[in-house]
């Protein structure tokens, strides 16, 4: 018997190896397209570009969709106060600004070749097909290379002796798929010039997460994929962090129905009346007229065992050791807390957000704005909302808090050129007015030749890394004095607030009652007679 | 010594089922005011609805029965006599003197009593209840187009509850002045109140 059923075993798992060598392994279910067999793909590619007019036989439009994003473009025009934004026109208080460093910063384009401003938005071979749509993780767009990825084997950084192997294009090319969190965290994980530098809910930890760090994206449950909530439509994806829905009122999206509000708000799944069970459901549902879903269900940020910087010294840069060598010192974790191309950084893990009414409109301080360096530290953005503008609801932020070089002079803030291998780079050379003096001339501003620093904000709503409802930020949480939403003006938080003349009257008066009665017990104790 | 019998078996439910609500709601109800942390705020508002809901439905009752009975007559305010009983406890009581008001089926709380069980009805209970319903309910009542604003709603539920606060404590005081310390207390629990006859008269 046991014979038997031992062949029988040996029989079915040879059966099961056949088949599983007769599947087609490499290509998933969720498409009908196995690009290894396409012949225009089965050729050796010398650069990026041949990739994509390869891609471009079959996906015609598919370039001239990814011009008119703001992925291409890293430009955008606020339609609500016409601000011209995007990555090269705005400035930060971490890496700053692109403008002369775009070799560099545009290793984060999805395109080829934008090395300065002479840049060809035209081009639609320039358009990077696979930053996007690589499956295998072996597609890096290297710092330096103006969105290239290594055609050669090539020393990073350089005099390092790490090797990056020459991108086998070919195969690249051959398993392209659909967008991952991989692809969109390439960047998106990595902003701020390192893993978890800038969002704090967005890090490399999200790549594979668990149900407790992020519940959507939950490897091993739902899965989620950024694109799942960020939908694209022709290449634009959908979210802004230019023009954000702060308070989405409308419904769950249905299919059938022409649904044109954001579809990567909580509501466009949820809808309005998200709690459905249990006692607390209807009173947690009225919640949702003050919070945002994010401020209650991102408790802390910087969950995954990634720190995120919560601030940024530019002012302590420059420090070298004896020998003229730039200096690099780290915590006890063995992470970076002084780097002298950058100065100080204080990291954070598990951080609880800060807490303000946003009612999506963000101001940015660009580079012609006047900045007054004083008490009060300049905003790098600044967003509107308040309780009573029926517009707004709390939400969490990161905020950012750095400090950078400004013109006193011309009282402007800068855009240093910091990144290359040149007699002005800031990280080469360590001189603050060349640099400023370069980038500022990229960018086309003036500039006094004076360097000061100045202190500087940022807030990063928070959205990312949603935990599972069990470890949503409880009652006392808010509902009590100094707690996360003590600074939160316009509303009447039961716990939190009281009407103090009442509290005042309503003690004395029952204090006087018992005080009176015990008296009159007092008294007739004292008589004995009744 | 006379014996009557005052309180119902209904009324006795009623008391004492009210009694161990409010009290559960002011302790609820300041923890969640902000005054102490005992249950924590999740618990302290479930409790408090809880308590809510089932004082609300003991209050269907008791003013059903109140009407089918006409025992609501009993809080029909009057003056008569009401300088003795105020006398009493501002004298009489540390002189020994038995009170003034003698209790009967039909005139079972004395003056002062009367007026102050038609101030918690009238008064207290109306405004706990209706600010209470708009506390729970003030999303709901904004989306009907009756915005009410929060603080104010919890200015007027939290005036109550002090009120009741007050009511509470000179309650409880005040049911140790019968004949004998317990003389009240039993009749709540029993239904019996034992008058001591010799000495009472009809005030009321």
């Amino acid at each position: 018997m046991k014979i038997r059923h031992l062949a029988l075993l040996a029989g079915l798992l040879m059966a099961g190896a056949a088949q599983a060598a007769d599947a087609p392994a490499t290509v998933k279910l969720n498409t009908t397209a196995d690009h290894s067999k396409f012949k225009e793909l089965q050729q050796e590619f010398a650069s990026g570009p041949e990739v994509t007019k390869a891609c471009l036989t079959c996906h015609t439009e598919a370039a001239s969709q990814v011009h008119r994003t703001k992925h291409w473009k890293w430009e955008f025009l606020n339609p609500e106060n016409k601000q011209l934004l995007g990555k090269r026109n705005v400035i930060n208080n971490f890496c700053i600004s692109v403008p002369s460093n775009y070799a560099f910063c545009t290793s984060c384009h999805v395109g080829y070749g934008w090395k300065d401003a002479n840049f060809d938005f035209t081009s639609q071979e320039n358009v990077d097909c696979l930053a996007c749509h690589d499956t295998t993780g072996a597609y890096k767009k290297l710092p330096g290379l103006a969105g290239h990825p290594p055609y050669k084997d090539t020393e990073v950084p350089p005099g390092s002796g790490k090797i990056v192997k020459a991108t086998d294009l070919a195969k690249v090319a051959q398993k392209v798929g659909k967008t991952s969190r991989d692809t969109c965290g390439a960047c998106h994980f990595f902003g701020g010039g390192g893993d978890g530098v800038k969002h704090g809910d967005m890090d490399s930890s999200l790549a594979s997460p668990d149900k407790e760090l992020d519940v959507h994206m939950d490897a091993t449950g739902l899965d989620f994929t950024c694109s799942t909530c960020h939908k694209a439509s022709s290449h634009d994806v959908a979210g802004s962090r230019y023009t954000p829905t702060a308070r989405d009122k409308d419904g769950a999206h249905v299919r059938g129905k022409e649904d044109l509000s954001n579809p990567a708000t909580c509501q466009s799944c949820h809808g309005q009346a998200p709690h459905k069970d249990g006692r607390l459901a209807a009173k947690l549902n009225d919640h949702t007229d003050t919070l945002a879903c994010q401020t209650c269900h991102i408790p802390k940020i910087a969950r995954g065992g990634v720190a995120t910087k919560m601030s940024w010294d530019w002012s302590t840069a420059g420090r070298l050791s004896p020998e003229g060598k730039p200096l690099l010192v780290k915590d006890d974790k063995g992470r970076v807390i002084y780097d002298s191309k950058k100065g100080d950084f204080v990291l954070g893990e598990n951080v609880v957000p800060e807490y303000v009414w946003f009612n999506g409109d963000v101001t940015y301080t660009l580079l012609g704005d006047k900045v007054q360096k004083g008490d009060t530290p300049t905003r790098i953005n600044t967003l509107g909302g308040s309780a009573g503008d029926g517009r707004s609801l709390i939400w969490p932020m990161k905020v950012f808090r750095g400090s950078q070089p400004y013109d006193p002079v011309n009282k402007t803030l800068v855009t240093p050129h910091t990144a290359g291998n040149d007699d002005t780079a800031y990280w080469k050379n360590f001189g603050w007015e060349k640099a400023i003096a370069t980038g500022m001339k990229a960018s086309g501003a003036p500039f006094s030749g004076k360097v000061d620093f100045i202190n500087t904000e940022m807030s990063w709503p928070i959205t990312h890394m949603v935990a599972p409802k069990g470890d949503a930020v409880r009652c006392n949480e808010c509902h009590a004095r100094g707690g996360r939403l003590d600074k939160i003006e316009g509303i009447y938080i039961p716990g939190r607030d009281s009407h103090h003349w009442l509290s005042l009257i309503g003690w004395l008066a029952a204090g006087g009652t018992l005080a009176g009665v015990l008296l009159h017990g007092l008294v007739r104790i004292v008589r004995r007679k009744n | 010594m006379e014996r009557i019998y005052i309180f119902t078996r209904f009324e006795r439910f009623w008391h004492w089922t009210q009694a161990f609500l409010i009290i559960a709601m002011l302790l609820t109800g300041f923890e969640i005011h902000g005054t102490y942390r005992i249950f924590g705020f999740k618990q302290a508002h479930m409790l408090h609805t809880t308590a809510a809901w089932a004082l609300i439905t003991l209050w269907l009752f008791a003013i059903f029965w109140h009407f089918t009975t006409g025992e609501w007559r009993q809080y029909i305010p009057s003056f008569k006599n009401i300088d003795l009983v105020i006398r009493h406890y501002a004298w009489g009581i540390f002189q020994g003197e038995p009170h003034p008001f003698k209790v009967t089926r039909a005139r079972k709380h004395n003056p002062l009593q009367a007026f102050a069980y038609l101030g918690v009805k009238l008064l207290i209970n109306p405004l706990i209840w209706i600010s209470g319903l708009a506390y729970l309910y003030y999303n709901e009542l904004a989306a009907a187009g009756l915005a009410l604003n929060l603080g104010t709603i919890a200015l007027l539920h939290t005036a109550a509850a002090f009120m009741m606060l007050c009511f509470l404590i000179a309650h409880v005081y005040l049911i140790t002045t019968g004949h004998t310390v317990t003389a009240h207390l039993k009749a709540m629990l029993t239904g019996w109140e034992e008058a001591d006859a010799g000495h009472g008269k009809q005030t009321g």
